[in-house]
């Protein structure tokens, strides 16, 4: 798909909205209607792996360090991780404004 | 050559799917749909049609299944009636925004409650905004030529959408005529294969309903909005090929002696038929009155619909469908939608009747033309009648 979701018309449709790409959905930012974000203190991590376990979004992976961390890109913001990990690493705080009309950034 | 066989009409249904070659056949029976399904049930059982036939436990799974089914590319049938019709509603709206080429037969019957099995047009307008093609028929003969014309209507790739064909419960459902049916060879060469141009195929992965936020939905509703409007030159492309194998002429908006008359009367379905004998009937009486019957409710004819009533003076049309706390008839409404922007155009005198079964004879159509013309004259301070109800 050449043009973004935005700048699609109803002419650029594929018959019947199919979707022709496998994995496009990959694109879809479903972050950005997150209330409340993770933040971390990896001094506790013990790198046990439940978060990514717990994540209805799948959305946690391990980073270079082999702490577990959410992609912002998807993460909804529900707070399972936090509540789920047994040391206490997460802690949700409020997500600042942004602009939910720009996608894709 | 088509052989002239007395025949059910929903019989000749079964043998009319059976010529086109059906692949699958989801459906549950409902009364006055049932002969059409055991009728299929029967003809792929003792292996005359080479399908499958999904005997669902609903009429929403038996849509569910035809959105499959089509979407695999196979050519797909199922037929309904009434609460039949609304239980699928749901489905209907994914059925011809998934742009799924589908032909479905309704025999037309009315809601509940009280419980009716009996015809009116109640389901169809239920299913007006639903996105589908829709064909009233009038008589066994063109229930079984609009079923063949729905199937190369509805996989035409510049259409790709489902078509329903409405035929009236029991007054046409279950009505033996003598029928011209169709032979193989006819089939065959009036209708082509069905080549869904993006099915369902593991080895060329795609995704099929899926979710639209509000970023497209809007755009891709109207990409199905123009592709209804636009199916309209396909429509009539396949009544005129139609036409050049079989010989009968199909068109959206029908007429019957209305040329010149300053007073019409509409109607739609098999009513038409009886409206038909009673214009002969007024026309001897020195009455001067046609009839206009609609043939496509849906994409709806505005231009001639436009063009049938341009000259008159007194348009009495029938609904037998009431929207309730509304206008009256659904179709009255549209047509009065369509005539407004004219400069000049003809009084709309709007009667609902033949609702649950009830009978409009001959007679009942000549007085209802001649009520017409009398409100025409003197006006009313209702919307409409409802024609035939005891005071």
């Amino acid at each position: 798909m050449a043009k973004s979701e935005s700048e699609l018309t109803w002419k650029d449709i594929e018959v019947g909205c199919i979707a022709t790409e496998p994995g496009s959905a990959a694109r879809y930012k479903c972050g950005d209607w997150r209330s409340q974000r993770p933040t971390y203190d990896f001094n506790k991590c013990i790198k046990c792996g439940l978060c990514q376990i717990f994540c209805p979004e799948g959305c946690i992976y391990q980073n270079e360090k082999g702490h577990f961390e959410a992609n912002m890109y998807y993460c909804k913001g529900c707070g399972i991780c936090a509540k789920e990990c047994p040391t206490k690493v997460i802690t949700m705080v409020e997500e600042e404004e942004t602009d939910v009309n720009k996608n894709g950034d | 050559m088509s052989t002239k066989t007395g025949i059910e009409v929903s019989i000749a249904i079964g043998e009319v799917v059976k010529l086109t070659d059906a692949d699958v056949i989801a459906a549950y029976p409902i009364t006055p749909q049932t002969h059409i399904v055991e009728h299929l049930a029967e003809l792929v059982s003792n292996g005359e049609l080479n399908a499958q036939f999904i005997p669902v436990e609903s009429e929403h799974s038996a849509m569910s299944a035809c959105l499959g089914s089509a979407a695999v590319g196979a050519r797909t049938f199922t037929a309904t009636a009434g609460q039949g019709l609304e239980l699928m509603h749901e489905v209907l709206y994914v059925a011809s925004a998934m742009r799924l080429p589908i032909v479905m037969a309704v025999a037309n019957r009315a809601l509940s409650a009280p419980l009716s099995v009996w015809g009116d047009h109640s389901d169809v307008m239920a299913t007006r905004d639903t996105g589908w093609i829709q064909i009233f028929t009038e008589n066994g003969q063109e229930v079984i030529d609009n079923t063949l014309c729905a199937f190369r209507m509805a996989e035409d790739k510049r259409v790709l959408l489902p078509v329903m064909v409405h035929l009236d419960g029991f007054h046409l459902s279950h009505m033996i005529e003598p029928m011209l049916l169709p032979s193989q060879e006819e089939v065959d060469r009036f209708l082509p294969p069905n080549q869904y141009p993006l099915p369902l195929d593991p080895s060329k992965p795609l995704a099929m309903g899926d979710f639209g936020p509000p970023i497209v939905y809007t755009e891709a509703k109207w990409a199905q909005e123009y592709n209804l409007l636009n199916s309209r030159s396909t429509i009539l492309e396949v009544w005129k090929e139609f036409s050049k194998v079989f010989g009968r002429n199909y068109s959206p908006v029908e007429c019957y002696r209305c040329e010149g008359c300053k007073v019409l009367l509409f109607t739609m379905g098999s009513f038409s038929e009886t409206a038909m004998s009673a214009i002969d009937n007024l026309r001897n009486q020195g009455i001067d009155v046609g009839l206009v019957r609609l043939r496509l409710w849906r994409p709806f004819p505005f231009a001639e619909v436009r063009n049938a009533f341009k000259d008159a003076e007194v348009l009495i049309t029938l609904d037998r469908a009431l929207s309730a706390g509304g206008p009256g008839g659904p179709v009255s409404s549209e047509i009065k939608s369509a005539l407004y922007p004219l400069e000049k155009r003809p009084k709309v005198v709007s009667f609902v009747g033949g609702l649950g079964g009830r009978d409009i004879n001959v007679s009942g159509f000549e007085e209802m033309v001649k009520r017409g013309i009398e409100i025409s004259k003197t006006g009313s301070s209702k919307e409409y009648e409802a024609f035939g109800v005891r005071e």
